[in-house]
């Protein structure tokens, strides 16, 4: 109390204005130190590769799951990552790489634009959900739109191996089917993903370019025919 | 030498100072001052070189006593003493301004272009079917809605129809790729078009703004999506025509009403239109034929049958001189 007398003595006046006298001016502050925190944390450090490297692809495994069971779970947004989705675009542009790896014609796809359209597609989509008013973080949505590609890489994995039964009407209506498909899908799951971030009434706005950029994906994979 | 002790010193006093500092915290500058006494009667390069010790160390003690002091703030300011020091945190520093300053801007201008894509899908329908209407009020100026999600989306859409064209009809692009041409061919003409438009209307005085144009442009690219999707599917070169001078032709006549209706006097009129209306009709007939039946005829005469009509006549060559000697030599028989 005497130390909280003497401090008021300089704001005498001041004191009798505001604060009553009979209220002590005391508590102790003290400043938070963690010195065992650093020790405490989950520490990477002195374990196998193996374990890390087997950790991160069950998170990524975890995620495919989410997308190919899409029940507006929060879980490939809280912690996104884009491990995932460099692996499925690798992935589809290394099975539409075939097509035109050793003819001149620049007809089918070649690695380099499926990249170029599945990142540049993304980040347009994402700038245009943000410029809406979207509450979605820049790589959040990156990863979302990512990840949702999984039902078309399938799709062209499914593709790929009915071409090699040959190429005739049928095999194009089963590709057609298997491309359809993952096409709503994919675009189903990212939907179901990105709306709630949305303001309500703009959702159409948002979803069409999403579904324009699964579409062109979709339909490289529909005109996809590997080189005689 | 004076070398001598110098040297010595800076080997021992990062171990000193450091010791020191694990005691005291931090002073280790007045340390070294006192140190530095025994090198009086050295050359001014000695002391030149002394006093760049003398900072070198100042600024390993600087460190050491910051580091240890759990206050990792004061690490860079002590140690930005020295000069080169201080020049490269100076571009560290000015590097991570200008880094920092342009992911800035970037969240900026999404702020700033946010207004422009505020929006309700009803009103894009609406846009979207009003870019087929031609006004019918020339006297009074129309109202252009300044917004440019419409004419985005409609831009990409016809990037992605454009790729579709140039992939079915197996266009070949020397030098860059197929996506990189239709980006640029669409975007360019947008962006390139909706400029000079702009710079046309400033030299005729027209009351339109730079985002009007935009966006009256990029709505009249809706026009050309529908057209260009339809004909690449069906090749049918009559209905082509048909949908280009009609759907074509009816965005066009909207964008000129507005145009006109913003416009006073008959040359600005007819030069800002014409201008207009060329480029823009033009525009549709070149994305059609240019992806479409050029590169037909281009791979028809480089695969089909057509390569032989050459050969033909370059084994003719021969043969037609060959007659006309012959008939030469008749000529001269009869003669004879």
């Amino acid at each position: 109390m005497a130390a909280a007398d003497e401090s008021s003595r300089p704001f005498a006046g001041l004191s009798d204005v505001s604060i009553s006298e009979d209220i002590p001016v005391e508590g102790d502050i003290s400043v938070p130190v963690g010195p065992s925190r650093r020790d405490d944390e989950f520490s990477t450090l002195d374990e196998p590769v193996k374990e890390t490297i087997l950790r991160d692809l069950r998170a990524v495994g975890n995620k495919f799951i989410h997308v190919l069971y899409p029940k507006r779970s929060s879980a490939l947004l809280r912690d996104w990552d884009l491990w995932g989705p460099l692996l499925l675009c690798v992935t589809l542009a290394l099975l539409l790489q075939g097509g035109a790896a050793d003819s001149d014609d620049q007809g089918g796809p070649q690695f380099a634009e499926v990249f170029v359209i599945v990142w540049f597609g993304s980040i347009v989509i994402t700038l245009n959900s943000k410029l809406l008013g979207g509450t979605i973080s820049f790589f959040q949505s990156l990863c979302v739109l990512g990840y949702c590609i999984m039902p078309l890489t399938a799709a062209m994995a499914v593709c790929r191996i009915v071409l090699f039964g040959g190429s005739g009407p049928v095999s194009f209506a089963v590709r057609l089917v298997v491309v359809t498909v993952s096409f709503g899908w994919s675009t189903f799951a990212s939907t179901a993903f990105l709306a709630d971030s949305q303001p309500p009434n703009r959702k159409a706005l948002v979803v069409y370019p999403v579904f324009l950029f699964y579409f062109v994906i979709g339909w490289m994979i529909l005109a996809f025919a590997p080189s005689q | 030498m004076s070398a001598g002790p110098g040297g010595r010193n800076t080997n021992a006093e990062p171990w000193g100072s450091f010791d020191d500092n694990l005691i005291q915290g931090g002073g280790s500058a007045v340390i070294d001052m006192e140190n530095m006494d025994d090198t009086s009667g050295s050359s001014f390069e000695d002391m030149g070189e002394m006093h760049q010790r003398m900072k070198e160390e100042e600024e390993v003690a600087a460190e050491a006593a910051a580091a240890e002091e759990d206050d990792g703030e004061f690490l860079g300011m002590k140690g930005l003493k020295g000069q080169l020091g201080r020049q490269v945190a100076d571009e560290v520093w000015q590097a991570g301004k200008r880094q920092a300053s342009r992911a800035f801007n970037l969240y900026a201008n999404i702020d700033i272009l946010r207004p422009y894509f505020d929006v309700e899908p009803v009103q894009v329908r609406s846009r979207l079917i009003e870019s087929m209407i031609p006004g019918r009020m020339i006297n009074f100026p129309q109202k252009i809605a300044g917004e440019l999600y419409g004419p985005l989306m409609l831009v990409f859409t016809l990037v992605a129809i454009l790729l579709h064209g140039m992939k079915t009809s197996g266009t070949v692009i020397r030098e860059g790729t197929l996506m990189g041409t239709a980006i640029g061919t669409c975007f360019g003409y947008w962006l390139g078009v909706s400029s000079f438009v702009y710079f046309l209307a400033y030299l005729v005085n027209a009351q339109i703004t730079m985002l009007q144009t935009l966006s009256l442009l990029g709505y009249g690219l809706f026009g050309h999506c529908i057209v260009l999707l339809v004909t690449y599917n069906i090749h049918f070169h009559f209905l082509f025509y048909v949908l280009w001078l009609l759907i074509g032709g009816l965005s066009t006549l909207r964008m000129v009403t507005a145009l006109l209706s913003r416009t006073v006097g008959q040359t600005p009129r007819l030069l800002l239109c014409g201008t207009l209306s060329v480029l823009h009709m033009l525009f549709l007939l070149y994305l059609h034929f240019a992806y479409h039946r050029i590169v037909e005829g281009l791979l028809d005469t480089l695969e089909g049958p057509n390569l032989s009509p050459m050969q033909r006549v370059a084994r003719d060559v021969p043969e037609l001189t060959f007659n006309a000697t012959v008939r030469g030599l008749r000529a001269l028989v009869r003669a004879h």
